[in-house]
């Protein structure tokens, strides 16, 4: 029989509950409020009084209202029907709940367990298995969904029987599974996994080998992310977050993509799930919805299930990834889901850390980025989790306890700012201060150079040193004026405003510019490299300036046109003809 | 609302200057409650021990003071009677007319469901080009003027608010001063809108934790006419700043640890419950809110103005300008993060690319104005950005301006051509050569 217990205290979402027997800590339990069940998560047990965050308003709990622990943790359910699927932190589906409001205590199914799928058998009858390998396949849509066996399962089994191909539904058994001690295992389509422990069943965890396309410059060339790679991008409000993330969801070169809206604001998800299944995906030419699924805890929903939602992300990426894809998953963001943990640790009247956060943060925080990365599985093939996750400094000070635990992290640093966000040069990224550790990975460079050209990382680097030198000099010209500094000077500061200028902002709400592939983006550089090799003869700064803003225009209305069509050629002629 | 099964106790154990705790049984989470006629409300439990916020302050309770609960969160009666009347931060008439007649619904209740939200796309013109052109508002939207004291933030809100096209305007007033509650209250009369407009007000003179109720009550009002009646509602919220104070007055006096200035940790979901009844509903209705967040000395790094930024879409910054001797719209610190969604869509298709241009132009000002600044000699280029920022302050910036949105976009290539050459301007081709003005 299952633990009960009574509320004894109530402050906002956390509760304490006298209890009658053994509980798990992170156990699930339900809070009877008159009639509503409300699901909480236990979080600290001291003796007979467990301290539970509630997923919901606790308005209107009494002292003394009854409580059962359900003898699990927080799960979700993994198969087919995830992608294209709105969910909020709890993995209920938003899309089949009733009224306009939210209601406490209304839990929706996450799968449809009505809908019929086609099975293909991959295993046969005999075949020895351990969790996570392959048993069979259902199209999700375009997508060849994997059926595994169950990552709970432990050692190794034998394939009794397997469903022929044909149809089912979600619950149907598809094979029958006989363990070491003979003991038969019913398998469905849909197995349940408790989000906050990682996924294993993979052989080995490689290092990073190539880079995830993006289509934006100052991340593609400037500061690439890997395929199973982590980033991060902090930056004060109003500096372009979102627009920046929402531009990977939409142009990433992966086969899903986990979105969780985390703490932020729901009109950003409304664009999401407005906006997507009209785009489509520029490297399958599939709606972007088709690849996407949407978690939402948006911030004016229950703090708890905020540090929850996560969790459901991540395991649903890991349980995509089992199935040898690539995954993107994204997370906007999380200082929200840190901001959760010190809500309920202070509530707890634990003892803070810096600025009252639990000391533990930097703990939870490279633990959660560890469960992303590249795999190969048990058959050879491989997966990857590539996570992308937006901080948002309190005051818009990177020294605060959540980015610096981030950066530690997180191998790429995307470092938004005010002054280039005020001055519209987006995307806001610092070009100098920004950095992808996986430019110095010889996996990566090696990757680069047969991917794009030999020594194209030198020709990045040559790049950033113009940007870098050019900081140098507007800021001799600030302090000693036009007058004041060599003409030298002069063509070295607009030379990096050239490379600003016409590479490194990009307009994420033009059709051609917002999306720029490789090719394209070496294109560019080379172009802008060779102006930068030349010298400039001019007398006068105000000719070099007058010079360097015709090419700067003519650049920028070439980013604007079709890539290699007539009025491209046309403004590369004219370049041409200003340049000789 | 004396009902049969209130129970009534007369021992408190703790008194501070916000709460008071006391033994009880069966007290129920965010009920409300009297003390000594003083109206509170429980905000913990812990075994029998109850802690109550009172509303009012504590002042003059006794230890014997009689407490008795009401078995219910705050509510609030809804129906058209509403409109054209001023309410205290419980809901009760402060302009001498009767109680209103209606449904009595919970204050702060549930969220809408992101899913059955739709995407906002009606734009709110404003006549103010700082605004209108460079921060377009859309309904929907959540959005605070950033302005430090002394800027005239409400006379400016009361503008937008009377111009807006809405079917109704809620104020909610917290810790306004009684100059600027009758400032409100004749701009609303003489403006002969009072029927559209319901006013919740808590002035400096009463107690400041009753403002916690303020947004609650303009909310759940605003839900009524967006909700029931499919209306667009515009619901103005002034100062948060006095309101998060209340906040930190209550969480301090309950010992909790303050995070980053003295503020509660849970400030980030305080604001944004509140910031989130924001929406677009599915059968038309909508609520928009425009709040005012005062700050310290234009810092928006404090822990109010951060947290407000990070949850609304966008803030509106104002400061006075020397040049132009003007308050105008700050184009750097401002940002309305919904604009896209009608610039150039509801709005003529040169929008967006003449709001950035006209930014950056104003930004080499600014940088010219350094050099000024440093003793530098400016270069040609610098001398037309002077000027043209100038001009770009007094006519499009100030926030007396009041004119169209194709106007505001006329005065633009106006004054570009006065003081650029096209490619100075960096706009599209396609553009320059439709509305460049020789």
């Amino acid at each position: 029989m299952n633990t009960t217990g009574k509320v004894t205290g109530i402050v906002s979402n956390l509760v304490t509950v006298t209890i009658d027997g053994p509980v798990a800590e992170n156990e699930l339990c339900y809070i009877n409020l008159a009639g509503t069940n409300l699901l909480a998560e236990v979080i600290k047990v001291t003796g007979d009084k467990a301290s539970v965050q509630v997923f919901e308003s606790t308005r209107g709990l009494k002292g003394g209202d009854k409580v059962e622990f359900l003898g699990r943790m927080l799960e979700v359910s993994l198969g087919p029907g995830l992608l294209s699927s709105i969910y909020d932190g709890l993995q209920n589906d938003l899309t089949t709940m009733t009224g306009v409001f939210l209601q406490r205590g209304e839990y929706t199914a996450a799968l449809d367990n009505k809908k019929i799928w086609e099975f293909t058998p991959i295993a046969t009858v005999g075949d020895k298995v351990v969790a996570a390998d392959w048993l069979g396949e259902v199209k999700e849509g375009w997508l060849p969904h994997k059926i595994m066996v169950p990552f709970s399962f432990k050692g190794e089994y034998t394939i009794k029987s397997i469903a022929p191909a044909g149809e089912y539904t979600i619950e149907e058994t598809i094979a029958v599974l006989v363990d070491a001690e003979g003991e038969e295992h019913n398998v469905s389509m849909v197995q349940r996994w408790p989000v906050k422990v990682a996924v294993k069943g993979y052989k080995e965890k490689p290092r990073p080998q190539k880079i995830m396309e993006t289509g934006v410059r100052v991340i593609d060339t400037f500061n690439p992310i890997a395929e199973g790679g982590t980033g991060f991008i902090p930056g004060p409000f109003g500096c372009g977050k979102t627009v920046l993330q929402h531009a990977i969801a939409k142009q990433a070169e992966a086969d899903v993509i986990v979105m969780a809206a985390c703490g932020e604001r729901a009109n950003e998800v409304v664009e999401i799930f407005t906006e997507f299944p009209k785009l489509i995906d520029p490297h399958t030419g599939r709606h972007l919805m088709e690849r996407t699924t949407i978690i939402c805890n948006t911030s004016n929903m229950p703090v708890a299930a905020r540090e929850a939602s996560v969790y459901t992300a991540m395991t649903i990426c890991e349980y995509y990834r089992a199935m040898g894809l690539k995954c993107l998953l994204l997370a906007d963001s999380t200082s929200r889901w840190a901001q959760a943990l010190r809500e309920m640790s202070n509530r707890m009247e634990e003892l803070p850390g810096a600025d009252a956060f639990p000391v533990d943060l930097s703990a939870i925080i490279s633990n959660f980025y560890s469960r992303a990365g590249m795999v190969v599985l048990n058959n050879g093939q491989t997966g990857a989790i590539t996570f992308i996750g937006t901080v948002s400094p309190a005051g818009g000070n990177l020294k605060e306890p959540v980015t610096e635990s981030t950066k530690k992290a997180a191998r790429c640093f995307y470092a938004l700012e005010q002054n280039r966000a005020d001055q519209k040069r987006y995307p806001a990224v610092n070009p100098i201060d920004s950095y992808s550790k996986y430019l110095e990975y010889p996996e990566i460079i090696e990757f680069l150079n047969n991917k794009i050209e030999k020594n194209w990382t030198e020709k990045v680097h040559a790049a950033k040193n113009l940007v870098r030198r050019g900081k140098e000099m507007a800021d001799q010209i600030n302090i000693l004026g036009d007058d004041g500094v060599p003409m030298s000077y002069h063509e070295a500061f607009w030379k990096s405003e050239l490379i600003d200028g016409a590479f490194l902002q990009q307009d994420a709400f033009d059709a051609i510019d917002a999306l720029c592939p490789i090719e394209r983006q070496k294109a560019m550089l080379d172009l802008i490299m060779q102006i930068c090799q030349k010298e400039f003869k001019f007398e006068d700064f105000e000719e070099l300036r007058k010079h360097f803003k015709e090419i700067i225009n003519i650049l920028r209305q070439m980013n604007y046109s079709e890539f290699e069509g007539p009025k491209y050629k046309d403004y590369e002629q004219k370049l041409h003809k200003l340049l000789s | 609302m004396a009902k049969a099964y209130q129970r009534t106790y007369t021992r408190l154990q703790a008194i501070t200057k916000a709460t008071v705790s006391l033994e009880a049984n069966g007290v129920s989470n965010d009920e409300l409650a009297t003390v000594n006629g003083k109206l509170a409300q429980v905000v913990k439990t812990k075994g029998d021990l109850v802690t109550l916020q009172v509303f009012s302050g504590t002042e003059g309770v006794p230890t014997n003071a009689e407490v008795s609960f009401q078995g219910a969160p705050p509510t609030l009666k809804v129906s058209d009677q509403l409109s054209g009347r001023f309410f205290n931060a419980y809901g009760k008439p402060i302009d001498g007319g009767p109680e209103v007649e209606g449904e009595e619904r919970e204050v702060g209740g549930p969220s809408v469901n992101p899913y059955k939200r739709r995407q906002p796309s009606e734009l709110i013109p404003t006549g103010i080009a700082g605004i209108d052109l460079n921060n377009t508002l859309v309904s929907g939207q959540k959005i605070p003027f950033f302005a430090d004291p002394d800027q005239p933030y409400n006379k400016v809100m009361a503008d937008v608010a009377l111009r807006a096209d809405v079917d109704k305007i809620i104020l909610g007033g917290m810790g306004l001063s009684n100059d600027d509650y009758l400032f409100f209250r004749h701009e609303f009369e003489s403006a002969g809108a009072l029927d559209k407009i319901v006013s919740f007000v808590n002035t400096t003179e009463e107690p400041p934790v009753e403002r916690l109720l303020i947004p609650d009550m303009a909310l759940a009002a605003a839900e009524y006419f967006a909700v029931d009646k499919n209306e667009k509602v515009l619901v103005l919220l002034t100062d948060m700043t006095l309101y998060a104070d209340a906040l930190c007055i209550v969480s301090n006096r309950m010992d909790q640890i303050p995070s980053k200035d003295s503020m509660p940790g849970s400030l980030y979901s305080d604001l944004a419950k509140i910031y989130e009844k924001a929406v677009q509903l599915p059968d038309g209705g909508s609520i928009t809110i425009i709040a005012v967040t005062t700050l310290n000395d234009g810092d928006i790094t404090h822990a109010i103005p951060d947290n407000t930024g990070y949850i609304t879409e966008g803030q509106l910054f104002l400061r006075a300008d020397s040049d132009s001797g003007k308050v105008i719209v700050d184009p750097f610190r401002s940002l309305s993060r919904l604009k896209q969604l009608v610039q150039g869509k509801k709005t003529r298709e040169d929008h967006s690319q003449v709001m950035n241009a006209s930014v950056r132009l104003y930004a080499d000002a600014q940088n010219a104005k350094t050099k000024l600044e440093n003793g530098f000699d400016l270069s040609d280029y610098d001398l037309r950005c002077l000027d043209y920022a100038k001009e770009y302050a007094t006519r499009l910036l100030s926030i007396d301006v009041n004119i169209t949105i194709e106007q505001m976009l006329d005065t633009a290539w106006e004054i570009f051509a006065k003081y650029f050459s096209p490619t100075e301007t960096g706009i599209k081709q396609v553009l320059i050569d439709k509305y460049w003005k020789n």
